[in-house]
Order: C-alpha cells, then sequence, then structure tokens
C-alpha cells in the first residue's frame, strides 16, 4: 500500500488534514500511511469494506489512539498527543458506531454533557447553588432544547435515553455533539440500524447540520446515503487509502469496485 | 412518588428524628449517633461510588486520616476540636488526591483492590506510630470535648444534635450538587467515562475531584468522631468499616442519598436492636446481602431513573 498518492501538505482551507497517519496495534496495521484532508463547509465520506480501519480513524482524530506516525492538524493546531476533551473544545465532536449514550440519564441530560465544557461552576457553586451557577444551568438547558428540537427530540427531553427508539437514540448522539458547538462533526455510521424512513430524515438533518456551517466527516455503510450527502468521498482498504474523490470519481475506480466486489479469481 | 410526597415525608423524617432523644434513653441516643456518622461517611461515599461510581473500599482510611488529624491537632496543640474540621477535611482530601492520582484511570475492580490496599497501608502505619504522632495501637486519647459558644457538649443527645445537624447540611449540599453541572458529570463518568471524555468533559479531572471530596467529608466526619470518643485507636479504622460503608452505597441504591439513610439505619441499627442474636449476627448479615443482590439488585430505594446500576457497574467489576 503505498502512502504517496495522497501526500497532501496542510493547507489554509482544510479544516481538518491527515498526513501519512499510521497505527498499528501489536503487529497488526489498522492505518497505514493514510492522508486525506476536509474542507471547510463540506461533507465528506469514510468508506471501505469491514475491518478497513475507518473507527481507527476517527479515534486517532479524536485521541481516543495516538497515531503512531504521521501528524493530523485541525484549524492549524496538531491533535497529536492531545487528551480526547481538548479536542473536542478545540471544536470536533462526534458519535460513536455502537451508540454511546447515558443510558440511565435523561434526554435531556445526555444533551446537557455537550454543553459542559462551556460551562462554569464547580463543587462550590453547585453545592451553593448560587445565582451565577443557576443563571449558568439555565443557559445551558436552553442551549440543549434547542439541539434537541433540532434533532425532533423536542418532546422527549424528560425520557430515559435507553427508552428511546434506535434512531432517535442515533439523533440524541448528534444533539449531544451539537451542543459541544463544533466546527466538525465525525459520524460514525448515523445510519446504522435505521430504517428507511429514519435513513431518508437523516439525510435530511445531515443537510441542516451543514446549512449551519458545520464541517461534517461520516463513515458509513449505505451507499445511497452516502451518495447523496457527501461531496466528497475517501476509501479505506486494508488500513491504506485507495481512492479519494467525489463520489461519481469513486464509483467508477477499479480498485474500489475489486475492493468491494472481490476479483473474479477470489469467486 | 411525587416530588411533594419526598419533602412532606423527608420533614416528617426530620422532624420526628428532631424530637428522637427527648423519649430515648442514653444508650439508644448513641446508636442513633453511631448511624448518623455513618450516615455522613455513606453520604461522601455515595459521590465517590453511587454518582460516580469509582469503586472506593478504602473509604475508612480518609476517615482515620481526619480522626488523627483532629486527635493530634488537639491533644498536641491544643486547637479546639471543632475548629479541625475545616483542617481534617483538607489533610484527608489532599491525601486522597495523592494517593488517587495515580491509580484513578484503573477501571472497577482494579481500583476496588487498590483502595482496599490504601485502607490496610493507613491502618497498619496507624498501628506502628508513624511519625511517632499517632500513638500506635494504643491511639490517642484525651481529646477535648468541643464547645460551642461556651456549651461543652458531652451528652449523647448534644452530640445527637451536632452530629444530625451535620447529615442535614451535608443532605442539603449534596442534593444542590447531584444536580449540577459537577454532578451531572459524575453521572456521565458512571454511564460511559468514553463518551464524557467524548463530549468535552475532563474525566480524569472529575475523578480525582470527587475522590478529593468523598475524602473531604470523610475527614470531617472523623473529627466528629474523634470528639465523640475522646480516644481513637486504629481498630476503629479497619477494613470491615470500609465495607460496612460500601455496603450501605450498595444496599441503598447507589446514588439515592434517602437509599443510604435508610441503609444506614439498617446496617448499624439493626445489630444493635438484635443484640441478644449477637452470635448469628453475621450469618444473618450474610445472607440479607445475598438476598438482597439476587432479588433487588438495584438497592432499597434506588436513585429515579437508576435502576439497576449497582447490578450493572457490580458485573462490569467482576466480568472480563
Amino acid at each position: 500500500m503505498s502512502a504517496a498518492d495522497g501526500a497532501i501538505a496542510p493547507t489554509e482551507s482544510a479544516l481538518l488534514t491527515l498526513r501519512e497517519v499510521t497505527k498499528s496495534f501489536g503487529g497488526l496495521t489498522a492505518v497505514n500511511g493514510v492522508s486525506f484532508a476536509v474542507g471547510e463547509g463540506a461533507v465528506v465520506g469514510l468508506i471501505g469494506p469491514n475491518g478497513a480501519g475507518k473507527t481507527t480513524v476517527f479515534n486517532l482524530i479524536t485521541g481516543n489512539y495516538q497515531p503512531n506516525h504521521g501528524d493530523i492538524h485541525f484549524t492549524g493546531q496538531r491533535l497529536n498527543g492531545l487528551r480526547t476533551h481538548r479536542i473536542i473544545m478545540l471544536g470536533i465532536a462526534r458519535t460513536f458506531q455502537n451508540i454511546r449514550l447515558f443510558q440511565q440519564l435523561t434526554v435531556l441530560e445526555n444533551a446537557l454533557a455537550g454543553c459542559h465544557y462551556r460551562m462554569s461552576g464547580g463543587i462550590l457553586a453547585g453545592m451553593l447553588w448560587l445565582p451565577t451557577q443557576r443563571r449558568v444551568e439555565k443557559a445551558a438547558v436552553e442551549r440543549a432544547v434547542q439541539e434537541l428540537e433540532f434533532v425532533g427530540l423536542g418532546q422527549q427531553t424528560l425520557t430515559v435515553a435507553k427508552n428511546l427508539s434506535y434512531g432517535d437514540q442515533r439523533r440524541l448522539e448528534i444533539a449531544r455533539a451539537l451542543a459541544t458547538q463544533p466546527r466538525l462533526l465525525i459520524l460514525d455510521e448515523p445510519a446504522g440500524g435505521m430504517n428507511e424512513q429514519e435513513t431518508e430524515a437523516l439525510i435530511g438533518l445531515i443537510e441542516q447540520i451543514r446549512a449551519r456551517g458545520i464541517t461534517i466527516l461520516l463513515i458509513e455503510h449505505d451507499m445511497r446515503l452516502v451518495m447523496r450527502a457527501c461531496e466528497k468521498l475517501v476509501v479505506l482498504e486494508h488500513g491504506g487509502k485507495i481512492a479519494e474523490g467525489s463520489p461519481e470519481q469513486v464509483r467508477s475506480d477499479p480498485r474500489v469496485i475489486e475492493a468491494y466486489l472481490g476479483t473474479e479469481d477470489e469467486v | 412518588m411525587k416530588p411533594r410526597l419526598d419533602w412532606i415525608g423527608a420533614g416528617l423524617f426530620a422532624a420526628l428524628l428532631a424530637v428522637a432523644p427527648l423519649f430515648l434513653n442514653a444508650y439508644q441516643v448513641d446508636v442513633l449517633n453511631s448511624i448518623g456518622l455513618y450516615a455522613l461517611l455513606a453520604l461522601g461515599l455515595n459521590l465517590i461510588l453511587g454518582e460516580a461510581g469509582l469503586f472506593n473500599m478504602g473509604h475508612a482510611a480518609f476517615y482515620a486520616m481526619g480522626a488523627y488529624t483532629a486527635a493530634i491537632l488537639n491533644t498536641r496543640y491544643q486547637i479546639p476540636i471543632l475548629w479541625t474540621l475545616p483542617l481534617s477535611g483538607l489533610v484527608a482530601g489532599a491525601f486522597a488526591l495523592a494517593v488517587a492520582r495515580p491509580v484513578v484511570h484503573l477501571r472497577g475492580d482494579y481500583l476496588l483492590i487498590v483502595t482496599i490496599g490504601v485502607g490496610e497501608i493507613v491502618r497498619i502505619a496507624l498501628v506502628n506510630d508513624v511519625f511517632g504522632i499517632t500513638g500506635g495501637a494504643n491511639g490517642i486519647f484525651g481529646i477535648n470535648r468541643p464547645r460551642v459558644f461556651g456549651y461543652i457538649i458531652r451528652r449523647p443527645e448534644d452530640f445527637f444534635y451536632l452530629i444530625w445537624g451535620c447529615v442535614a447540611l451535608t443532605i442539603f449540599l449534596f442534593l444542590r450538587l447531584k444536580r449540577s453541572r459537577f454532578g451531572r458529570a459524575l453521572n456521565y463518568l458512571r454511564e460511559d467515562a468514553t463518551a464524557a471524555e467524548g463530549s468535552g468533559i475532563n474525566t480524569d479531572y472529575y475523578k480525582l475531584a470527587v475522590f478529593g471530596l468523598g475524602a473531604a467529608w470523610a475527614g470531617m466526619a472523623g473529627t466528629l468522631f474523634a470528639a465523640k470518643m475522646t480516644i481513637i485507636s486504629p481498630e476503629s479504622f479497619s477494613f470491615w468499616e470500609s465495607v460496612v460503608l460500601f455496603m450501605i452505597v450498595i444496599l441503598g441504591g447507589a446514588g439515592s442519598i434517602p437509599g443510604v439513610l435508610l441503609a444506614a439505619f439498617l446496617v448499624v441499627g439493626l445489630p444493635e436492636l438484635f443484640r441478644e442474636f449477637a452470635g448469628a449476627r453475621m450469618l444473618v448479615f450474610g445472607l440479607v446481602m445475598m438476598v438482597m443482590m439476587v432479588v433487588r439488585p438495584q438497592g432499597l430505594w434506588p436513585a429515579r431513573g437508576h435502576q439497576g446500576f449497582s447490578l450493572a457497574a457490580l458485573a462490569r467489576a467482576v466480568g472480563p
């Protein structure tokens, strides 16, 4: 897998840049010299067969893993070595492939988690319930409710998260991510487990998020969603990048077709 | 239950408790005092174990730090015992931060074992008269009675109002803390630390902060204990104390303040009621715990919306 085909220098227009990023776990190289850039305001899809290293790339961007080689830059700042919450505070928010909500907490409390780092108030302010704390909490609740209404969960603020339908849980995760007021939103299989109508609604939601000026990077297996929502695709296979370009270019790329359908002699 | 009913119930309970010393003998009031101290300790542990889901079975170590700080300051430097309250809290809290810092990233069962170790180290250090100031196995005696506005607190009834006043203040403060930004952060931590970190929350900071806070509360409870007993020794801070506190939180319903109070009454009060069956006490105790964990794992009085946490957390802790 050559890494030379995608050597991108951090450019000013790019919000997020990965350069020659490699991550191995013991003997297994999960991500191998991957480079790509996400321009401000774009919707970029990261696709590839199962086990291609897509989620690992996400975990590298948000600091859950540290790359062995290569650099990740966001708005000109190097992300390597930063802890996850620091990266979130810089303006990247994410959702998880296997939904990670605070199951026992209410929808509102889940969304409030996203507001957390922009709020103030520690132990003393909380115990004494000072007027400043009250104001901060009120503003945060308003902000959280706004995001819940945006994703269509405005009527269910006091429902316990685990009692939501699968599609609603995915939407709540997006609301929690949006509540951090990100510049870049990373969605890991947002349509996973959704039915057709829910997927359709999700495409609409992605459009709306983009209209707010938020850049989106997503992993998705649902090709209809990918082809409709994304303007640029990055294709991974066995940890390496095999193609990059518009959906039309990628769709007709022989290497992509081979990765997805296999070669004749494999069959 | 409706919130208003909750408050009526809490008010009735407080009123009943407030007049209880008028009808009880000194021994019975003393039992209530013990319950109050355990409630105070368990409320602090509840922040760590119930709200944040961090397994701490060494809470007695922080209790001991507070009690010994108060006792040493009082007997050596003649500082009035109640004045040592904030300092005992600070010492216990600082100690907790120091020991928790390298281990707080550990998960469930690993953290549990480390905290057991910390508890034992503290107890053994006290027995061995560390720095020559803890009095070894005999402990420290001759701690002064506390004095409030010139009134010397001496009788069990006096201590009753001091201790339960502290419990009431603690509940007042912790109820507010629970619904604040800080309290929510603890719940995020318990539910899913990865998701919390992924929402921009500095999970390491909150783990340390809650350890410090819970320990500081134990330290202050230690001061009250030293003042009440006038003599303290390492055997009051054994591993068993940590286990009992852990049990109170899990039995009552992790994260539930009324649950913790109820369990403190049951775990500390019931053995006193059944003194004549002292021989079978541990047997009954063990059986009750087993039945509880099978039949009602969420605790006697679980926190709203947190059903099943204790079982889930225990399963996580013992699982792979």
